[in-house]
């Protein structure tokens, strides 16, 4: 504590204010804490992701560095001063527009320093733009869109204008800004940290310093007892329930709190609960807690080893799960083949590096609790919890906060169970939110893999075997171990016809954090080596890499690897040829360029993917309801998290499609576990596929039950009015009186649901049968400059084209490509997460505004006859054929093949000389 | 209970570190960064009220950089272009909020062996002026900065300043930064350059190197060597790897190994100092 002399006073929004936080505090704290100004977000507190940038006295600055004291007599504008009189400004109101927030954490940042900007420079370059919010880092857009939107309010206005009021019927399809837009720009948005009631105490988890070993506490009550602001120290002692959580129904394996055994560095230990200041004032080392340390195992050598020690007990050998797809015959297959290429790739650690760390709070009321969350799986975590406690699942209500990116890492327990157990035991509200370190050490990371594979084709350029074995580092806990395991031989080949394949793969458990879901589940990984080997062929056989995929790209009819026949879309084909002119201008244009020599060369690469959409082989079923109350509001009570993705918007566009309305007439009730149906995990880009056939098929029954009522035919035209609904057909009128009507819960007269499970076959011995609905197709064409002599790569402009179906919102499709390709590039150039080594958003390096090219987004609609309207998913799909891209396109400027992501300049550097004295390059 | 003192004279703060210790907070974008999730209660001496420590000012035979200017003020000051490079460094640090509240006295102090301050201040052959209640002193920044995190400050006094002495009108400065993404990166290396004509020649050069050893270094081999040298692109030729590795020290970490980094500074300094040199030639 600081000793707290006179307020500081100062100017906030313009309007005179004291400040009677310690004169240390950062100011970001004091403007949400004191003043409940939160718009002001904190995502690191060291200056690294700009999310709480603000003006003072009209200069961007990161509130988290700035003392209470500095502040004094000056003038702070943050995002709640953007907006006039209730109106948006333009700048608001074009970011909106240009679907410049998604999850909108990263938004009030970012609009503050682009209005420091404009209020120096009214008509910026595009450079001068991204120098001036360089300092903002966005996780979810790729920048691309937040660059255009500055742009546009700069006078350049050449976005086309949002439909934000598109026709009865038209909503699928259209350009509908972001529904649940408007509080992302205006700093109105609550996230899991914005709000807990003012009884509520602090939740401070003390976590393993070390990856391995045993611990022993202390007497806790005895530290307890002389900290009178601390209420409780729990323990794993004090769970009632089970203390094992875990994605899958078996092999739930994860303390909630460590019980005397750590296994990674990070884990959580123990829970301190008791008044804010109190809890900011310790420090772990006060806590009595002696560890002793064992060497750890670390990677999958570690692992593998002969005689390594065991992370799990009960799991000899250290292996979490295996996997298998096998067809054909494939010593036949290379012996059918002409050329063979192989090789070994290995990838990293990567983090999901969402700007919002975990956060929530948690109440009981009588023998109910309440957890509010930012999560992607409302429902499994409310089962999950209860387990935890020993309650049913029907005393857990999950109420969903806005969840500032996700990305898998927001499937996992965080803050749930600990905040619903201190709130259950306790009886008053308990709060918690992770520091960027310790959601960095604690929180589940993409899947680090070594792979080893060899492809093989004939002289004419066809694919006739395929071989894989990738190996997984899945940390401690299984967490969504078993599903990289189980996607990724099947997923091996890549979309391509082959014979004869033999896909294998193994998750190891190693003493470090738990490896779980990451858009894409293992499939980036793989999709580096076999895109690889592809331009290896093509080579070989002297065909170009574009027509060479081509050439075996599969097509409808065509059988995968797990003997699926591809039915209905599948527009890969297309996402090649869409590709075909950019490609022969750039492979000219770089050649042009490479005449010239000097250190900078250029490449030009390609890619392709498919990726199931769903869960593998399991059902994964969703409901939507939807619902017209008394007085004519049609409300969709939609249990599909949006974490930036989208549901938000799109459920309400199939809504409205579907039932007959404009889509403004639809409210969203946002996953309620109470008031919304189970639509599953966000995961597995499932929601628009799934959750949205889901909703389609509420909005029909809901508009077949009105018909039916009012007795008109299917063509009737709907106007819900107040109280009642005009139903006209020809020149047939029919009002039905809402008013009449019996209420359920929710107060709606009439409702309906929609459940769709997609159909799927299990998996026999040999990944044999259909583990998903449908797949989601793209190619990406990746433009590099690589400096020979410094190692440093450069993307120059992507080209992504997808096959998602059916467009049903265009923008928010460009936003999940843009972002997708973002989080590709970091995985393929800087992104490595190292326990204990690269904690924080200064050490471990996601893309910044100047590391983005532009992206050039073609949507191609092979219409999914299970989709909603055709529609399936992108979210994953968006990320895998990036890095596959970029590093063809190096092989292609400097025929050296890299091996090892991310490609830091060291790595790369080191690879060319490598290939220089072999004499390769 | 901890202290925060935020004098508005420099008198005052001085007197105040001569009774007690205290960590001096600028900035604050080094201090507050190392301590997330930890308790604030250091006591405080904030240096921000003391208007004298403010602003970059002519002193006749030499520049002062106030402790308080951040990297914002410097891009802002109308400078020589021997400044140039320095200039360039602090478009690179960080982000511009990184800039408009961090001081390049504040990055001296934190001492990081990637400071990118460091390398242009050297090859300026920049003094660090530390005052205490009794006392002022004056070190070259490469005798102020002693290692990784440690320099000559004692725990009585405050860095006052940063004094460049002036160069010729013709001097000429540049800065290369290498890093693993665009924006908001920590070098790898860095390399500042400052050359004074002789006419058509190099009269003078300075070439300092950072995040290769604890400290920022100057090549003097290599400065010799390029000594009368014609100013023209052919200028990076003159770089050869013998004297950078002997002066040089770099560790392998995350972000480079040593022998990447040897690599990777001469490459720098070729390309560094034929595009100064075609540029003075040009001038010349
Ligand atoms: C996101 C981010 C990115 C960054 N990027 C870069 C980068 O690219 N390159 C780079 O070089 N740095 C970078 N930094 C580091 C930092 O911004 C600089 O070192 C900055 O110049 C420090 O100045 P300050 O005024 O903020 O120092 P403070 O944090 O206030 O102080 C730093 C240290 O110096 C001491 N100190 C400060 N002023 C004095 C004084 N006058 N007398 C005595 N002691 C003093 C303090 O006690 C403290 O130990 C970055 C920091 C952040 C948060
Ligand atoms: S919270 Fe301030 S920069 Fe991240
Ligand atoms: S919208 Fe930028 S971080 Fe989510």
């Amino acid at each position: 504590m600081n000793i707290a002399a006179a307020a500081t006073t100062l100017t906030v929004n313009g309007a005179e204010t004291a400040l009677r936080s310690p004169s240390a505090t950062r100011l970001a704290d004091a403007l949400r804490c004191e003043l409940g100004l939160t718009g002001t977000k904190v995502g690191c507190d060291a200056g690294d992701c700009g999310a709480c940038t603000v003006l003072l006295d009209g200069e961007q600055i990161c509130a988290c560095m700035v003392p209470v004291a500095q502040a004094a007599g000056r003038n702070v504008t943050t995002v709640e001063g953007l907006a006039r009189d209730g109106a948006l400004s333009d700048l608001q109101a074009t970011f909106l527009r240009h679907g410049a927030a998604q999850c909108g954490i990263c938004t009030p940042g970012m609009l503050m320093a682009a209005r420091d900007l404009l209020d120096r420079n009214p008509s910026p370059t595009e450079e001068e733009t991204t120098d001036a919010l360089g300092g903002v880092l966005c996780r979810c857009t790729g920048y691309r869109k937040i660059v255009e939107a500055v742009l546009d309010v700069a006078g350049d206005r050449t976005c086309a204008a949002s439909d934000t009021a598109a026709g009865t019927g038209a909503a699928v399809g259209a350009r509908v800004a972001r529904l649940d837009g408007v509080p992302k720009v205006t700093g109105g948005d609550v996230f899991g940290a914005d709000f807990a009631p003012p009884d509520a105490l602090t939740l401070r988890v003390v976590r393993s310093p070390i990856a391995r070993g045993r611990f022993e506490t202390g007497d806790l009550e005895a530290f307890r007892a002389v900290r009178p602001g601390i209420a409780a120290v729990l323990t794993a002692a004090d769970i009632p329930g089970s203390n094992a959580f875990g994605v899958y129904p078996v092999g739930k394996d994860q303390p909630v709190l460590a019980d005397r055994i750590v296994r990674y560095r990070g884990e959580a230990v123990l829970a301190v609960v008791g008044n804010a200041g109190a809890v900011a004032a310790l420090r772990d080392e006060d806590l009595p807690v002696s560890w002793h340390e064992e060497a750890p195992v670390t990677g999958i050598a570690g692992a593998s080893a002969d005689g390594a020690a065991i992370v799990q007990a009960g799991r000899d050998g250290n292996v979490l799960a295996r996997g298998r797809v096998v067809k054909g015959d494939i010593e036949r297959g290379f012996a059918d083949a002409d050329f063979v290429a192989e090789g070994a790739w290995r990838t990293s650690f990567v983090e999901h590096a969402y700007i919002e760390p975990e956060a929530g709070w948690a109440r009981r009321i009588g023998d109910r609790l309440e957890i509010h969350v930012s999560t992607q799986s409302p429902y499994m975590d409310r089962d999950e919890t209860a387990m935890i406690l020993g309650i049913g699942e029907e005393q857990v209500r999950i109420i969903p906060t806005a969840c500032g990116g996700g990305f898998g890492g927001k499937l996992d327990l965080s803050v749930q169970p600990l905040i619903a157990l201190a709130a259950w035991t306790l009886g008053v509200p308990v709060r918690c939110t992770y520091t960027r370190p310790e959601s960095m050490a604690s929180s589940t990371k993409r899947h680090p893999a070594d792979i080893r594979a060899r492809a093989g084709c004939t002289a004419d350029g066809r694919l006739t075997a395929y071989e894989f074995h990738g190996d997984f580092d899945s940390g401690a806990y299984a967490s969504w171990g078993p599903t990289v395991a189980d996607r990724v031989p099947v997923h091996a080949t890549g979309p391509y016809v082959i014979p004869h394949v033999k896909n294998t793969s193994c998750a190891w458990l190693t003493n470090a954090p738990p490896s779980g879901a990451f858009r894409g589940f293992g499939v980036p990984q793989s999709a580096i080596a076999n895109e690889a080997l592809l331009d290896d062929l093509g080579g070989q056989c002297g065909i170009d890499p574009l027509a060479f995929r081509l050439r075996n790209a599969i097509r409808r009819g065509d059988e995968t690897s797990s003997g699926q026949v591809l039915e209905h879309s599948a527009g890969l084909a297309d996402c090649f040829e869409a590709l075909q002119a950019d490609w022969d201008r750039e492979r000219a244009e770089a050649a042009r360029i490479n005449r010239a020599g000097g250190p900078l060369r250029r490449g030009v690469g390609v890619a392709g993917m498919w990726y199931g959409c769903g869960n593998t082989s399991m059902s994964n079923p969703s409901t939507m309801k939807l619902g017209i109350s008394a007085d004519g509001q049609v409300t969709l009570y939609n249990g599909a998290m949006d974490m930036g993705q989208g549901p938000n918007t799109i459920m309400p566009q199939i809504a409205a499609d579907a039932l007959g309305v404009p889509v403004e007439r639809i409210a969203n009730v946002a996953g309620d576990t109470d008031r919304t149906a189970d639509a599953g995990k966000s995961s597995a880009s499932r929601q628009t596929f799934v959750s949205g056939r889901a909703t389609q098929i509420a909005g029909e029954e809901l508009r077949a039950k009105i018909l039916r009522l009012a007795n008109v035919g299917p063509a009737a035209a709907l106007e819900i009015g107040d109280g009642r609904i005009v139903l006209r057909d020809g020149d047939a009128e029919r009002t039905l009186d809402l008013r009449a009507m019996t209420q359920d819960a929710e107060g709606d007269v009439l409702a309906a649901d929609g459940t769709f499970d997609p159909p799927t076959k299990p998996l026999d011995a040999d990944g044999q049968g259909v583990p998903y609905a449908t797949y989601g197709f793209g190619a990406h064409l990746a433009v590099v400059d690589i400096d020979i002599e410094l190692g440093t790569i450069k993307v120059r402009r992507i080209v992504a084209a997808h096959d998602v179906g059916r467009a049903v919102n265009p923008t928010l499709l460009e936003g999940q490509i843009h972002g997708g390709v973002a989080q590709g590039l970091g995985l393929a150039l800087m992104e490595e997460y190292i326990p204990g080594r690269t904690e924080n958003l200064h050490d471990y390096l996601i893309p910044t505004f100047g590391d983005i090219p532009p992206i050039d987004t073609i949507l191609i609609e092979d219409p999914e006859p299970l989709g909603p309207y055709g529609a399936k998913g992108i979210g994953e799909q968006a990320l895998i054929p990036t890095a596959p891209a970029i590093f063809n396109a190096v092989h292609h400027a400097t025929g050296v093949r890299l091996r090892r992501a991310p490609a830091t300049p060291h790595r790369v550097r080191e690879a060319l000389l490598a290939a220089q004295e072999a004499g390769h390059a | 209970m901890s202290v925060y003192l935020r004098p508005d004279n420099l008198e005052e703060a001085l007197d105040a570190l001569q009774r007690r210790p205290l960590t001096v907070l600028a900035g604050g974008t080094d201090f507050y960064p190392a301590r997330v999730g930890r308790p604030l209660d250091d006591d405080l001496l904030d240096l921000t009220g003391i208007a004298d420590l403010r602003g970059i000012a002519d002193e006749g035979d030499r520049w002062r950089i106030g402790a308080l200017a951040t990297w914002t003020d410097l891009i802002r000051a109308d400078l020589p272009a021997c400044f140039d490079g320095l200039k360039d460094a602090a478009r690179e640090v960080g982000g511009v909020q990184i800039q408009n509240a961090g001081t390049i006295a504040g990055n001296l102090c934190n001492a990081s062996p990637a400071a990118d301050g460091a390398p242009n201040l050297a090859a300026l052959e920049a003094e660090v002026e530390l005052s205490a209640a009794d006392s002022v002193r004056r070190l070259p920044v490469t005798e102020f900065l002693t290692g990784n995190r440690t320099t000559a400050l004692d725990a009585r006094e405050i860095v006052t300043a940063v004094l460049v002495p002036k160069l010729p009108d013709a001097a000429a400065s540049a800065f290369l930064k290498l890093g693993a993404r665009r924006y908001l990166v920590i070098s790898i290396v860095m390399i500042g350059i400052v050359l004074v004509p002789d006419g058509d020649a190099v009269g003078d050069a300075r070439i300092a190197v950072g995040a290769c050893s604890p400290v920022a270094r100057r090549l003097p081999a290599l400065e010799a060597a390029l000594k009368g040298k014609s100013l023209d692109a052919a200028l990076g030729e003159a770089v050869s790897a013998e004297p950078v590795e002997t002066v040089l020290s770099p560790i392998d970490d995350v972000r480079g190994s040593a022998g990447y980094r040897l690599d990777a500074t001469a490459t720098m300094l070729r390309r560094g100092l034929s595009n100064l040199g075609r540029r003075m030639g040009e001038a010349a």
